[in-house]
């Protein structure tokens, strides 16, 4: 037996701050104690707190280290392994006060979010399938195999109102119905693990940090509609997610969790893992089962829906990984207990990838119907250095902005839909006063035409156009004529598209003419961008009166713009700037102005 | 593993190894003295004793933990114990001999082993 275990986070965040040299550096200090037999390190998956990564925690005391380096492990190892005196300088200042120490678990940041999808995410070690059993892993599964029929798995998860977390928020027992109810001689349950929204990052830390959650949601699945072969589709671009996921399915394997006659019940069933080479559209779910097949990623018109013909033309069902990671958690605590979360229509919990113009970068879980103003104040931490909150893009290039003025509304998917956003796969971009909300709209068409898959027109050249009228705009040639050609547009693309790319693409368009037409009409009309974003509506100046000739900007500035004598006003040549903005930070008198 | 009852039983026995994690779930804490007076009378091998032991029991919900010189080191190594919300008791000249008695009696049954605690202790 360990007297203490410390975990260190090994997700793609702390892995990437370093946590892999803390960990190195870790043994090397508990050998060189002799402590290696009464301390264990287990590497887990993400806490949710990447941005101030890497992180441990010291059990039991529940001491919550963040942004440790390999140089600190002496002085924890000789403080407080061996002392028992915590390092203070290096815990997570929101766990320290005055002399006591919080754990983790009693910081605003954890308080306020209750975790399901994520419960085992940073408290287990995901390479080992003994850990996740501990923690009541595969109990679900032996519960379905051993107490429950198909049919009523399928009606425990209909009734908990479980809705697909990925984007569109489809039920997901409707779908395990509907594939049930289609007779076939082969089924297929597959797992959408291509996460491909900017900024959204839950599916990798699930898979980082509880891969066997997916693999026992999709074996349950399986049972209820009589599939007994599973493809987890993931992007290459998520390697340790990939590798825990071997790990786990190699796991199950050797336990007979995965495999033949599973727990003696009769029940076969196995899982493969498809690499995806990131295309954003092979999210979609005709188009990822297209690539599984081994084709070019393309969607196909619906109907015939997947739970009818999907891959290989089989009755198929497609849930994401977050939507997976909720199952055994219903199966083991009933129906009930999952309606009793969130609102009404809107059951359980939801992951937002908090990011953007926020103190606290994090992943948090938090009931649906949370309002947004509790994510971005409170467990966010707020808007750094003073400014003031603009806008939050919720659901990535598929989404909507929702505006300062709607803060307090419950987010759920019924009243994201209201206000032209939607739950997409939670992605939470928080803008202040500096973000230009017609640049915003611009960054998210660029993306997505990028990521058009050329095979419908509506979508191809529909989104280019739209990208066009938007450069127009924001290059100061716009007309209020083309801010209605532009909402026609938008709809047309939505009404025409053949699949959820293109369906969903405008939407960030739409919502920022709804809610900041105003922002649009100060570039097509005052010819200005009010944040001072766009670059051809700006022009630098500088004010005679502050400035001392100095020539420090003169100096500075790379292509020659700035004229002037020593000691005498300096001025721009307006037809040489490139409006980098080195005048602005190389100025001490403040006698430099965007306008 | 072909069986429901295998299942449980590997549950079973894993909770015990991980209840440490749960900072919540430690209904008592044994807390040894590790400064350099503890550690020259002997408190790496009492802490080892208490390891062993409670891991013998398969107690998931005490704590073991580490503190510095608290000041009487000629009665070193000491050990504190704390049960629920109870006043604490500190046991002294620990070996690991005492160990198994301090675990079955205290954290097991709740009666203070008298004769090893402070307060018997002849000078």
């Amino acid at each position: 037996m360990y007297r203490s275990h410390i975990l260190i986070c090994g997700g793609t965040g702390c892995t990437s701050s370093g946590s892999g040299a803390v960990i190195e550096a870790l043994e090397a200090e508990l050998k060189k104690n002799a402590l290696e037999e009464e301390i264990k390190i287990i590497k887990t998956g993400c806490f949710g707190l990447c941005a101030i990564g890497p992180i441990m925690i010291v059990y039991p005391e529940g001491c919550f280290y963040s942004e440790v380096k390999p140089e600190d492990m002496e002085e924890i190892v000789n403080e407080h392994l061996i002392k028992g005196r915590p390092v203070k300088r290096l815990l997570y200042k929101e766990t320290v006060e005055g002399d006591s120490i919080k754990s983790l678990n009693h910081t605003d940041f954890y308080r306020k979010q209750m975790r399901v999808a994520l419960r085992n995410c940073g408290v287990i070690n995901p390479e080992s399938i003994d850990e996740y059993i501990a923690y009541d892993g595969y109990a679900a599964l032996a519960k379905c195999l051993d107490e429950y029929t198909p049919q009523q798995v399928i009606d425990i998860v209909l009734d908990s109102g479980l809705r697909g977390r990925g984007g569109a928020g489809f039920p997901t027992g409707l779908k395990w119905k509907f594939a049930a109810a289609n007779q076939a001689d082969q089924k297929y349950v597959c797992c959408n693990a291509d996460e491909g929204d900017p900024g959204a990052f839950m599916d990798r830390s699930i898979l980082e940090g509880d891969p066997h959650a997916v693999l026992e949601a999709m074996a349950i699945a399986g049972y209820a509609i009589g599939a007994n072969q599973g493809y987890i589709y993931i992007r290459a671009e998520y390697p340790i997610a990939v590798e825990r996921l071997e790990i786990a399915i190699k796991q199950a394997r050797e336990y007979g969790l995965l495999g033949k006659n599973i727990f003696g019940k009769g029940f076969d069933f196995d899982i493969g893992i498809r690499l995806g080479a990131g295309a954003f559209v092979c999210g979609e779910e005709t188009a990822l089962m297209t690539s599984i097949e081994g084709k070019r990623g393309e969607p196909r018109p619906r109907p015939p829906f997947p739970a009818l013909k999907g891959l290989f033309q089989k009755p198929t069902i497609l849930n994401n990984v977050e939507t997976y990671a909720n199952i055994a958690q219903i199966i083991n605590n009933g129906a009930e207990w999952f309606k009793s979360i969130g609102n009404e229509g809107s059951h359980g919990t939801k992951v937002f990838a908090l990011g953007g113009k926020i103190n606290n970068t994090v992943l948090v879980e938090v009931p649906i119907g949370t309002p947004l103003r509790t994510v971005i104040e409170e467990i966010g931490g707020g808007i750094p250095n003073g400014k003031k909150f603009k806008a939050a893009q919720i659901g990535g290039p598929s989404g909507g902005c929702i505006p300062s003025e709607h803060l307090d509304v419950a987010i759920d998917y019924n009243t994201l839909i209201e206000l032209g956003a939607m739950m997409g796969s939670g992605g939470l971009i928080v803008m202040d006063e500096d973000n230009c909300m017609v640049d915003i709209a611009k960054f998210f068409l660029e993306f997505t035409v990028d990521e058009s898959c050329g095979k419908c027109t509506p979508c191809r050249i529909g989104t280019k156009r739209l990208y066009e009228m938007l450069e127009k705009i924001t290059s100061g040639n716009g007309t209020l004529e083309d801010l209605d050609e532009m909402e026609k547009l938008c709809y047309y693309i939505k009404n025409n598209s053949l699949c959820g790319l293109g369906q969903t693409a405008p939407n960030p368009v739409l919502s920022t003419l709804r809610h900041f037409r105003d922002e649009y009409v100060a570039h097509v009309v005052d010819k200005k961008c009010p944040s001072g974003v766009c670059k051809d509506l700006l022009s630098y100046v500088i004010i005679a009166d502050k400035c001392k000739g100095c020539t420090a900007c003169a100096r500075k500035c790379p292509v020659g713009a700035i004229s002037g004598a020593v000691k005498q006003v300096h001025s721009i040549d307006t037809a040489k700037c490139i409006k980098c903005g080195a005048c602005i930070e190389t100025c001490k008198f403040g006698a430099i102005v965007k306008m | 593993m072909k069986s429901l009852e295998e299942l449980k039983a590997l549950k079973e026995k894993m909770q015990s190894k991980m209840g440490i994690r749960n900072d919540d779930n430690a209904s008592a804490r044994v807390v040894i003295g590790m400064a350099t007076c503890g550690i020259a009378a002997g408190a790496k091998p009492v802490m080892k004793a208490f390891t062993d032991e409670i891991a013998r029991r398969g107690l998931n919900n005490v704590a073991i933990s580490q503190t510095g010189c608290i000041g009487i080191c000629q009665y070193e190594p000491v050990v504190e114990v704390y049960v629920g919300n109870e006043e604490k008791v500190t046991y002294v000249k620990m070996t690991p001999d005492k160990v198994a008695r301090v675990v079955n009696e205290h954290l097991v049954n709740g009666n203070v082993v008298d004769e090893y605690t402070i307060g018997q202790s002849k000078l």
